[in-house]
């Protein structure tokens, strides 16, 4: 098949809308569409290109770039590993809306203009919002309404940024964007949001571990990677994006370290995870912009993967803090071993996906001499360790004995955590296969006698230091205070501070509808309109009356001359 | 529940003998580690990183600083689970009376 006419994504979004018709609709369409969706993407050659004119430009609503090709590769993977999870326990508002959320991402992977991008971007917010708000309680529904707002705000500084670029040059081609004025600091703002970048970082950790089980696997693999992708193609080697990286990784250390909520410490990783990436992105070499994307692959697997296992742990035993979790690898073997493989990527381990992944983007900072980059990388890569790698399996199946025995997962979960753990090994042992489809040609060596020393001396160590400093990591009760702070507590309806801002807002909006009115006032009474009969009064009821008389006229004009 | 208390219904890894031989094998093998080191030239060309088991301590004091950062910051940043439940329920009436 050499024309590709339907837009990969689309198949996803479009198909998705058929769930709702009947359960066995539904799973073959689970297994099936991920399916088509990546033979199209496959079948296409490389470099192809469909563009469509829309009111003065030409989109590019399919554009098969590498990067793309290797982004859209995962999320389809994704879709179906999750979709084999998901689709005995998860409702059909679920799956429908986690399937237009992964058939958007696609979407977003392979546009080639800014205009298709910015619609399957929004496409997402609302997918990944409902895939939330499936999970059908009071904390899912409040969490997913402030995880839309920020998404609709990080979509308009996106849309603002798109539009101004545009004007300023005339293109709306996808691709490497250099930061001359505001324009490109909003897209670059509006990707930042989504990537879960400072200050708004906290609704990852808000929204995410509020979702169902397998709701939560879906989340975890689109909205930040899309961000990373599209950082990767339009702001490889902004400097920039290297502090921002750098603070990612040690914000989701230090709060996953003081979390108590399995599926938040897994949330935390998450922006700690995609911390990495974006220092790659902002290094900028070659080997550092394949390794973010390597790692942006590898994460995707060994991140649901940990979420598999944990939604395994919430669905058989509905508890998700860790004070009331420990000794279930008793009676959930599996689940805990094939949770372990996804710790032991994360956290970078030899013969793991993350190993062979990581150590690009630490390896490009050696070779451009950023000693102390280099340093905090390494640090964090032993912090990894530390709160995602050993900390997440030892609260949840071991610690002390909670007393639970919960039966193991259902067959259809295993079997999910199954593929995606031989995928982390595979990957690992065999890396060839993904160092094929990276954006440049890889000549990079990760099994090399030093480097095998250094990551178990590293990682070990790691490990030394949790178990001696145990005492210090008890579980509390407690939720950590973010920069969501600001807008749930600060700024809410019900606090002084809050009341005040919304209205002072009132305020102003009632000034300028007063001001604006009474100069539109001034100016048509000045005017020579304003001597006609129907301008000698103001109801607006007249004005929508002749109005409506006009367009019924043109109605009637249509129809019978 | 008390006789599962007992040390011989435990699971193996959880009783006593057992965790300290597991101790031992830990320690065992981060010493085998710390040798191997002797006989690999680390060359990320900072110079440190090829001084006498430079990834085991620097990834020990690390993460024992991070814990330490973690838990002071916790001082500051730490609150009930149920912090933002109150103004939140609150808010919500405050939404019900808009409606």
């Amino acid at each position: 098949m050499t024309e590709l006419l339907f837009p990969p994504g689309l198949v996803l979004v479009l198909g998705a809308l058929l769930m709702p018709l009947g359960l066995k609709i539904r799973n073959a369409l689970i297994f099936s569409l991920p399916v088509i969706c990546l033979a199209l993407i496959w079948s296409a050659p490389a470099g192809y290109i469909v563009t469509l004119p829309f009111i003065g430009f030409e989109l590019e609503p399919i554009k098969i770039t590498t990067t793309g090709k290797l982004f859209a590769t995962i999320f389809s993977l994704m879709a179906l590993v999750g979709g084999i999870y998901a689709y005995k326990t998860a409702n059909t508002l679920e799956l429908t809306a986690a399937f237009v959320y992964a058939g958007s991402a696609i979407g977003v992977t392979l546009s080639g203009d800014l205009i298709t991008l910015f619609i399957f971007w929004e496409i997402m917010a609302i997918g990944s919002t409902l895939v939330i708000w499936a999970a059908r309680h009071e904390a899912a529904y409040r969490a997913s309404v402030r995880y839309l707002m920020v998404h609709l705000f990080g979509g308009l500084l996106l849309m603002a940024g798109i539009a101004g670029h545009i004007v300023e040059t005339g293109s709306i081609r996808f691709e490497a964007l250099s930061l001359q004025s505001v324009s490109q600091y909003l897209i670059l703002a509006g990707f930042l949001i989504n990537a879960g970048a400072p200050p708004l970082s906290a609704w990852i950790a808000d929204a995410y571990p509020e979702a169902s089980p397998s709701g939560s696997v879906f989340l975890s693999a689109f909205t930040t990677k899309t961000a990373v992708f599209t950082l990767l193609v339009a702001f490889p080697g902004t400097w920039l994006l290297i502090p921002i990286g750098i603070y990612m990784i040690f914000y989701g250390i230090i709060y996953a370290l003081l979390e108590n909520d399995m599926r938040r410490i897994l949330a935390y990783s998450i922006v700690n995870q995609v911390g990495f990436m974006i220092t790659g992105i902002g290094l900028g070499t070659e080997m550092a912009l394949n390794g973010a994307a390597a790692h942006a692959f590898a994460h995707i697997i060994y991140k649901a993967l940990l979420l598999m296992s944990a939604g395994a742990v919430l669905y058989r035993t509905g508890k998700r803090r860790c004070t009331e979790l420990g000794g279930l690898f008793q009676t959930m073997p599996w689940t805990a071993l094939l949770g372990i493989i996804g710790a032991l990527a994360i956290s970078s381990f030899p013969f793991t996906s993350g190993f062979v992944t990581k150590s690009m983007i630490a390896q490009s900072a050696a070779d451009q001499h950023l000693v102390i980059i280099w340093f905090a990388l390494a640090a964090a890569s032993a912090g990894v360790f530390l709160h995602a790698g050993i900390k997440f399996p030892w609260f949840v199946f071991f610690q002390k004995d909670s007393g639970m025995r919960p039966p193991e997962a259902p067959r259809n979960m295993l079997l999910a955590m199954t593929v995606f753990a031989v995928f982390c090994i595979g990957l690992g042992i065999y890396p060839e296969p993904l160092y094929a489809i990276l954006p440049f040609a890889v000549s990079y060596e990760p099994y090399t006698a030093a480097h095998l020393v250094a990551q178990f001396q590293l990682l070990l160590f790691a490990g030394l230091a949790f178990f001696v400093m145990l005492p210090m990591m008890k579980r509390t009760l407690t939720i950590s205070l973010d920069f969501d702070w600001f807008y749930r507590k600060f700024l809410s309806a019900t606090t002084r501070p809050g009341i005040s801002l919304m209205q002072v807002l009132n305020r102003l909006v009632n000034l300028v509808i007063k001001k604006s009115w009474q100069t539109f006032q001034a100016t048509f009474n000045a005017s020579r309109f304003s001597r006609y009969h129907l301008a000698s009064s103001w109801p607006t009821g007249s004005m929508v009356l002749w109005i409506g008389v006009i367009l019924g006229g043109y109605l009637i004009a249509d129809i019978y001359l | 529940m008390s006789e599962a208390m007992n040390e011989k219904n435990k699971h193996w890894l959880l009783r006593k003998e057992n965790i300290r031989k597991l101790w031992i094998g830990f320690i065992a093998i981060l010493i085998v580690i710390v040798v191997a080191g002797l006989f690999v030239h680390q060359h990320e060309s900072f110079g440190i990183e090829d001084s006498f088991g430079f990834f085991a301590w620097y990834g020990f004091i690390t993460c024992v600083a991070m814990v330490v950062f973690a838990k002071l910051l916790g001082f500051f940043l730490k609150r009930p689970e149920n912090y933002y439940d109150d103004s939140e329920i609150g808010s919500n009436k405050h939404e019900a009376d808009h409606d």
